[in-house]
């Protein structure tokens, strides 16, 4: 019991089957269909999958930014602190948004307000959620200006996100989201549109700042170099659904769910040789507007079998902290 | 056929501005600068570097999409830079383009069919058959089946449509694709699936890629060379595989370092390069990567550094990697390199090195 109960203190955030749908106008569309993972204090979380997988979904129904009239969790529970945040009033939602859970967005210029001084920006989300003056974050905002390395930070409160460069922007989006030091930050594909070197020191920044606040990070991409480089734990969603979760080291070295598996295959790498053909997975995406009997992947999954077909597998334990949705997994990793 | 297929030269350009009637000198963006390479038949040169260096001008300048301020664009020996309307459009058989977004780069009211032989209608006229059985061919080829002719791209998945606007540049047999970004926009099972078929295209029909890309894996896994490209200038061009294992130029290397490696074992020992790539309307002075080169010298400050042969067949724009001062003639030979931008700085002409030398250290030397 005791045990138990100090496990559960390390968890920030608790996930319980939460279900969320799309509505359209003749159909419904099931983007999560009820996944459960937790994130723990100051760790840093990966969730990764291709398009159309969920996981931008996830991130949205945990800050209930969901657009209100065509998006709606249907079921299950988000517990933050204990707390489970989809019973609380749009007034509570907005204490905790910003000054407890922060995101940051892949396209920095559609985030920041261009009319608005970065400065101001910043001081904003000081002002919303603390009594601090206007002159004390101000103060605030060139602070974090300076913790995100921007150079010159005195002049660059000044400046309007126009004025910036794309890896600029996305270290003012960073600095504002860090503010109010949040307990988690969620990282929606933040590097995806930047340059492989501006890539590089916006990765090492979240990794110094998360090491330096304690923050827990939820780190979403596509890109599994990404997470090899950043993330301790990962979630590999496909169609809706957690189909692998495990340490990172686990993950890269003995992937246990075919998707995963053909996943990381398919990415060009020099120790496989080059001008050789990838190893594809054949076929596309479910259509998640219609129901899926058995396991999502199994019309693409090169170990399917007739159990596959008919019913879905569950999250199981394959190993300590690594989990599987597959009916066949341990034979899976012995390949 | 002797000679290469493709061979660009001095290739230039410069958006002005504004335009200034009264003005004197207007200022001018230098997208690509002094751009020299050549394309064998069958081989896939491919074209890197970050938002702004100019591979997207580039491949706009080979298919003559934008005219070119200086240099010459040769396709078996023909300038096309230089071309009229008429001759343009025969030649522009030869050459085709594959377009980094799959959603605007087809038309969305015609049919997969109309699509993929639009571009032979704009030569000769296909009777229906003619084109049914063109359009099923060319689906196969790229490996789609003959009944998605009729559909519109709105209900094919992105991969799909990739594949389309493949089977659209290869309707005209050309002997060159022009990729920019050509799967960059795909999610990686995706991409395998798209890298596979332009490399059995390649294979079976002997294709020559230009294939532009800011993505290192997938460039070190289809290149046969690769051109390193900065604000506009190429600074290192090498075989792939002595690329990736020894960068010279110290960009090159910067760019291969900051590239995520799918290994979470790798320890990242360096740092990432610092700064950001600065505006091409006022690039620095000299080597245009030098504010943040970790080997910078003063001359880096001073000259440009010509392109320079070395002894693996690679060309390195570098003072201090790849120093100018006695290039053997066999060597530069040896490198395949257009003769006239070797010439540049074998005659000294543009690069008067030793006497700027001269003149920043004298004071210095003054000083102690």
């Amino acid at each position: 019991m005791l045990m138990r109960e100090s496990i559960e203190e390390d968890v920030l955030l608790d996930i319980r089957d939460l279900e969320t749908h799309f509505y359209g106008e003749e159909s419904v569309t099931r983007a999560l269909g009820g996944i459960s993972f937790q994130v723990k204090k100051g760790e840093t979380l990966g969730v990764v999958g291709e398009s159309g997988c969920g996981k931008s979904v996830t991130a949205l129904s945990i800050l209930r930014l969901l657009p209100k009239l065509s998006a709606r969790t249907v079921g299950g529970e988000i517990r933050f602190h204990g707390r489970d945040i989809l019973e609380l009033s749009d007034r509570e939602m907005r204490k905790i948004r910003g000054d407890q859970i922060a995101m940051i967005f892949q396209e920095p210029m559609t985030s920041l307000n261009p009319v608005y001084t970065v400065g101001h920006q910043i001081a904003e989300a000081v002002q919303i959620h603390t009594k601090a003056s206007r002159s004390v974050a101000m103060e605030k905002a060139e602070e974090m200006l300076r913790l995100v390395r921007i150079a010159d930070p005195e002049r660059r409160v000044n400046n309007y996100p126009h004025e910036l460069s794309g890896g600029m922007r996305q270290r003012a989006m960073i600095a504002i989201a860090l503010a109010c030091s949040p307990e988690l930050l969620i990282a929606d594909e933040p590097t995806t549109a930047l340059d492989v070197t501006i890539q590089a020191q916006i990765l090492r920044l979240i990794v110094d700042l998360k090491e330096r606040t304690g923050t827990a990070v939820m780190f979403i991409t596509h890109d599994l170099g990404v997470v090899a480089e950043t993330c301790q734990r990962v979630i590999v969603m496909y169609a809706g659904r957690i189909v692998e979760q495990a340490n990172v080291i686990d993950l890269f070295a003995r992937p246990a769910h075919p998707y995963t598996q053909g996943l990381m295959r398919s990415v060009p790498d020099r120790r496989r040789g080059r001008q050789r053909r990838l190893p594809e997975i054949p076929g596309i995406v479910p259509n998640l507007r219609e129901p899926i009997v058995g396991c999502s992947f199994a019309p693409r999954c090169p170990f399917a079998i007739d159990i596959c077909r008919d019913k879905t597998p569950i999250l199981r334990d394959v190993g300590s902290s690594h989990a599987a949705a597959c009916w066949r997994a341990e034979e899976v990793m012995g390949v | 056929m002797n000679g290469p297929l493709l061979k660009v030269e001095n290739l230039t350009k410069h958006y002005p501005l504004g335009s200034g009637i009264f003005k004197k000198s207007i200022p001018v963006i230098r997208a690509v600068e002094d751009v020299s390479f050549s394309v064998e038949a069958g081989e896939t040169l491919c074209i890197v570097g970050e938002s702004g260096c100019g591979k997207s001008t580039v491949a706009r300048l080979l298919m003559r999409l934008v005219a070119p301020t200086a240099g010459r664009v040769l396709i078996d020996g023909t300038d096309i830079a230089g071309l009229k309307k008429d001759a343009l459009h025969s030649w522009r058989r030869r050459m085709q383009m594959v377009f980094q977004d799959p959603y605007s780069s087809l038309n969305p009211r015609l049919t997969a069919g109309q699509i993929i032989t639009e571009p032979v209608e704009n030569f000769e006229r296909l009777s229906r058959k003619q084109r049914h059985a063109l359009a099923a061919d060319l689906l196969r080829k790229v490996g789609m089946s003959p009944e998605m002719m009729h559909r519109l791209p709105s209900e094919l998945s992105g991969g799909q449509r990739q594949r389309l606007g493949i089977a659209r540049a290869l309707s005209l047999n050309p002997s060159v694709i022009i990729a920019d970004e050509a799967v960059s926009a795909l999610d990686v099972s995706v991409q395998a699936q798209i890298l596979n078929l332009l490399l059995d295209l390649q294979q079976q029909m002997g294709i020559a890629f230009v294939f532009i890309s800011h993505d290192l894996g997938v460039v070190e896994h289809i290149a046969h060379r690769v051109a390193v490209m900065y604000l506009g200038r190429i600074v290192e061009l090498a075989p792939s595989e002595a690329l990736f294992a020894k960068p010279v130029h110290p960009y090159t290397e910067a760019l291969i370092a900051a590239a995520p490696v799918p290994d979470p074992m790798r320890v990242r020992l360096e740092a990432p390069v610092e700064g950001e790539v600065p505006s091409p309307i006022n690039p620095p002075k000299g080597c245009a990567f030098h504010p943040r080169c970790p080997l910078a010298v003063e001359r880096c400050r001073i000259d440009v550094p010509p392109l320079v042969p070395m002894a693996d067949g690679r060309v390195v724009a570098c003072h201090v990697r790849a120093p100018a001062t006695d290039i053997p003639g066999q060597l530069a030979e040896a490198s395949g390199y257009p003769p006239a931008s070797l010439a540049r700085f074998r005659s000294g002409i543009g690069y008067p090195k030793a006497q700027i030398l001269r003149q920043v250290q004298h004071p210095r030397e003054a000083g102690d």
